[in-house]
């Protein structure tokens, strides 16, 4: 008799909880507010990635296309993967001293780890991330970007070295 | 050819063997299981590494402390926080650096924040494995919203790579409090519709109960840690009995089962889902005002010597081994990681049993393939 | 009878001794097939693109997601794309398969789910053949299916799809008793195996009412061993990808790969449809006892539309399960039908028998 009662109690413990989880698909089958998905290329007008999104590299130009970087080159020492290549010249100035200046800043996307090492020690803080993240290419050597514009030129305001990290 | 021969103690008649893997719905990545079959029942399983071996600890050998860590973030993806504080603690504590209580709040609750979202995807997984697909949309559904605070604050999803010796990269972001309490109180009512959905669901009990147990000594022996191992009753939270970062200010229960099945090892991280909300709540209101770094030098150096640091990481005991001899960079750097000890026993736990119950003892190890291969 | 605005049956016989008449009747019954073929070839391709849609659309909704959205509005015209797609997709070539059966096995299952179609009833004097032994015939045509699966897993030469051809085999043994065992419950009933006379039996209520418990207990019965019959839902073990990649059509690709996955959806629609003949009355509409406008606004519906608006709804029942579940093990499996299904079964054929004797049906 015990064993027909076990039996019969498997058997409707077990429909139970069936139909407890079925109470829960149905639940959300009924409510489609409950829908989380969203339509990516339709929302793009309105999409805003968090500030702090770690998007890709990028160097700020002001009005004047002149951008911060000094051309030191700590940023390329300090990236674990070697994304980074400062190029400089020797530029001569109206004073004759000859000076350090950026040529090309070359960042190699497609290395990047995005770890914001690089953003962190940059003592000018001529570098920020960017929020854009379509980064998608149909030839690789697109990834490899210059960051600074053609004609842009060092801003006249050297900030405090600040303490790297 | 040779290569596809199981090798041991030989093939025999009427054994069946199939390759699980590499490229295998149920292995969740590039790992491959050698299985040979009798009928549908699993005689020998054969686990082979290295599909997905970067070399990471050779790297790090020509990186320096600060760049190391971006690439423990790539071991275990879902505990990249945890793993990052791994190095951070081990090179705070061999220069002997007392980091603010702000940053160790912080770290402690994205800690636990990592470990959700790292138990809702292994839910998610866990359920997919066995069939049930619904579930791997609403784990997805409830990770979601840690993913949002983890990008507000850190910058990133998944590989954050937000902690440098001495603190943080930055502080949180003014959201962060506010953010988290809300998913807190979300989160609440979600959890109890994972037990209706699959806990409690008879099928599942039926897969999981009694299938791939792993006695105590074995968990041991094998060093099954994390929920796995408490599944089988090992007291190995590095948390409760080494605690770091702020885990000595909490009170939260160690979840220990004794018979250490799959439902258990299942169980043990549901509950401990519950163990990291209380955690959260206790901490999310308390973080102490403070810097968010210590100023350190640009170059780290530790002195000569050997250290290690652990923490728990979402699937077990996550060790830093680092031998330095003074330079700039480590000269050997060993990482235990977890799910690789956790996958040596998967022999011991599956043989006899089913390849489905094979499919539901990966799933319920919750196996991260980079972290095994590094 | 209200019925006869919708009874097709002169009008089927109209045509046909238009065409008898016309005709030699040997090319006359030449005609005839063909136009019964025709008429079910389309409606076996738009069924089958329409289930495929519905079952995305219902699991996205069960999954908090909206599903298939970009071709067409909301998304109808994605299956259509879909097939398209498969249609003109590489079939490769599996060089150490058996290619003859390996060719032939898609041809049986899609074969078979095209045969049980013929015998249903989709409304009055609306079905192709009425044998007198409907039941039997639809039991019989549609385990045909399995042998496909076999030869399918067999001749694939690969490991995963022997696997799941053996499971599947197991699987249709053991359940086809169940699915055979709970119709003959409703044979018992009605008193015929004629799928136009069990419907007509429930003119006056449904079998599932009428029937009292047991006719309960065998439509729940019915509704497992037929979704393991269909290897759909909990019961998917011999595709089981999560196990076994795809199971037995691992190996198939394009067209091939699109008939298993429509004759799978046909599957799931006929046993949706013997379900409906069998226990919810087929086409007949909804009567309350005493109603009489009520009734009345039924009968306008017509008989079709009653039939397909019931098979919808359990083929509803069918996925919810499907996206609730996970999988069962093959023990477990076989546990289920031969400790549980089975003697609830018997006892249930043993119970209807006694209803019916007793008379205690309405
Ligand atoms: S984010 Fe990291 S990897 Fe990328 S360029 Fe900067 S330092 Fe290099
Ligand atoms: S970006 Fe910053 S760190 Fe890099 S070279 Fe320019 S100034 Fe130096």
């Amino acid at each position: 008799m015990n064993a027909i009662i076990n039996y019969l109690k498997e058997l409707f413990g077990g429909i139970k909880t069936l139909l407890t989880g079925m109470s829960v698909t149905g639940y959300y089958f009924v409510h489609p507010k409950a829908i989380i998905t969203q339509q990516y290329p339709e929302n793009r007008k309105t999409l805003k990635m968090f500030d702090r999104f770690k998007g890709e590299v990028t160097m700020p130009h002001d009005e004047n296309n002149q951008h911060k970087c000094t051309a030191c080159s700590i940023c390329e020492i300090n990236c674990p993967n070697g994304s980074i290549e400062v190029i400089s010249k020797q530029v001569e100035k109206e004073d004759g001293k000859t000076k350090k200046e950026l040529d090309i800043y070359k960042y190699h996307l497609d290395m990047c780890t995005f770890c914001g090492i690089c953003i962190k020690v940059c003592p000018q803080d001529a570098i920020i991330f960017s929020q854009g993240f379509e980064h998608a290419v149909f030839n690789k050597a697109k990834l490899i970007k210059t960051l600074n514009k053609p004609g842009s030129s060092l801003k006249e305001k050297v900030k405090e070295v600040k303490e790297v990290i | 050819m040779e290569d596809l021969i199981i090798t041991g103690p030989g093939i025999q008649d009427e054994e069946y063997i199939v390759n699980m893997g590499p490229q295998h719905p149920s292995t969740h990545g590039v790992l491959r299981l050698k299985i040979a079959l009798k009928g549908e029942t699993v005689e020998r399983i054969e686990p082979h590494c290295g599909y997905i071996h970067r070399g990471i600890e050779k790297m790090c050998e020509r990186l320096t402390y600060q760049q190391m860590i971006h690439l423990t973030d790539r071991m275990d993806y879902l505990s990249a926080h945890i793993n990052n504080e791994a190095v951070c603690l081990l090179v705070e504590n061999a220069l002997q650096i007392e980091v603010p209580e702000r940053v160790k709040y912080i770290r402690t609750i994205l800690d636990e924040l990592t470990r959700l979202a790292s138990h809702e995807l292994w839910w998610c997984a866990f359920g997919m494995d066995l069939g049930a697909l619904t579930t791997y949309f609403y784990g997805l559904r409830d990770r979601e919203p840690i993913l949002d605070i983890f990008e507000e604050t850190t910058g990133a999803r998944l590989l954050q790579s937000f902690n440098v010796p001495g603190g943080l990269m930055n502080d949180i972001h003014p959201n962060f409090q506010k953010r988290v309490k809300e998913y807190i109180t979300y989160f609440r009512k979600k959890l109890p519709e994972y037990d209706e959905l699959l806990t409690g669901n008879v099928i599942l009990q039926e897969r999981t109960r009694d299938v791939g147990n792993l006695s105590l000594e074995d968990a041991i022996s094998w060093g099954v840690t994390g929920p796995s191992g408490r599944a089988s009753g090992f007291a190995c939270d590095v948390r409760k009995h080494h605690p770091y970062s702020a885990y000595d200010k909490v009170d939260f229960n160690e979840i220990l089962y004794t018979k250490g099945d799959s439902f258990h090892r299942y169980d043990a991280r549901v509950r401990e889902m519950w163990e990291s909300l209380k955690i959260l709540e206790q901490l999310i209101d308390n973080i102490p005002e403070g810097d968010y770094a210590v100023k350190m030098k640009p170059i780290i150096r530790l002195p000569e010597g050997e250290y290690y640091q652990r923490v728990e990481a979402c699937r077990g005991e996550f060790g830093v081994y680092i031998l330095s001899t003074g330079d700039k960079w480590p000269y050997r750097a060993k990482f235990r990681s977890p799910n690789f000890s956790n996958l040596s026993a998967i022999n011991k736990m599956a043989a006899g049993f089913k390849i489905a119950d094979l499919v539901a003892i990966g799933g319920s190890l919750d196996l991260v393939i980079p972290d095994i291969d590094r | 009878m209200a019925f006869n605005i919708y009874d097709l049956t002169s009008f089927n016989q109209s045509i046909d001794k238009f065409l008898y008449d016309n005709l030699p009747s040997f090319w006359a019954m030449i005609v005839e097939m063909t136009i019964i073929g025709v008429a079910f070839l389309l409606f076996y391709a738009v069924i089958g693109l329409f289930l495929v849609y519905a079952e995305r659309k219902v699991c996205a909704f069960i999954q908090n997601r909206v599903g298939p959205n970009r071709v067409g509005p909301y998304g109808i015209f994605q299956t259509i794309a879909d097939f398209i797609k498969l249609l003109m997709k590489e079939i490769i070539p599996i060089r150490k398969a058996d290619q003859f059966l390996f060719n032939l096995a898609p041809f049986i299952v899609i074969i078979a789910s095209f045969m049980a179609i013929a015998a249903i009833p989709f409304g009055l004097g609306l079905h192709a053949i009425d044998l007198n032994i409907g039941i039997f015939y639809v039991m019989a045509v549609s385990s045909l299916g399995v042998i496909g699966v076999l030869l399918a897993g067999w001749s694939s030469n690969n490991k995963y799809s022997l696997i799941g051809a053996m499971r599947s085999g197991a699987q249709i043994v053991s359940y086809e008793l169940s699915v055979g065992l709970s119709m003959v419950t409703i044979v018992v009933l009605a008193g015929s195996m004629q799928l136009s006379e069990i419907v007509e039996a429930q003119r006056n209520g449904w079998f599932i009412f009428t029937g009292h418990v047991p006719a309960f207990i065998a439509f729940i019965i019915f509704m497992i061993a037929s979704t393991a019959e269909t290897n759909r839902g909990p019961f998917d073990l011999a595709e089981a990808e999560s196990e076994l990649t795809a199971g037995f059509h691992t190996e198939y690709s394009g067209i091939k790969f699109a008939f298993f996955f429509l004759a799978e959806y046909m599957n799931m629609f006929i046993v949706a449809s013997i379900a409906t003949t069998l226990f919810w009355g087929g086409w007949m509409p909804l009567h309350i006892g005493g109603w009489e406008g009520f009734n009345h606004v039924m009968d306008i519906i017509p008989p079709f539309f009653w039939y397909m608006g019931k098979t919808l709804v359990v083929i509803f029942l069918m996925m919810w399960f499907k996206w609730t579940f996970p999988r069962l093990r093959i023990d477990q499996l076989l546990k289920l039908e031969w400790k549980y299904l089975l003697p609830v079964n018997l006892f249930n054929l043993i119970l209807m028998a006694l209803v019916v004797l007793m008379k205690w049906h309405f």
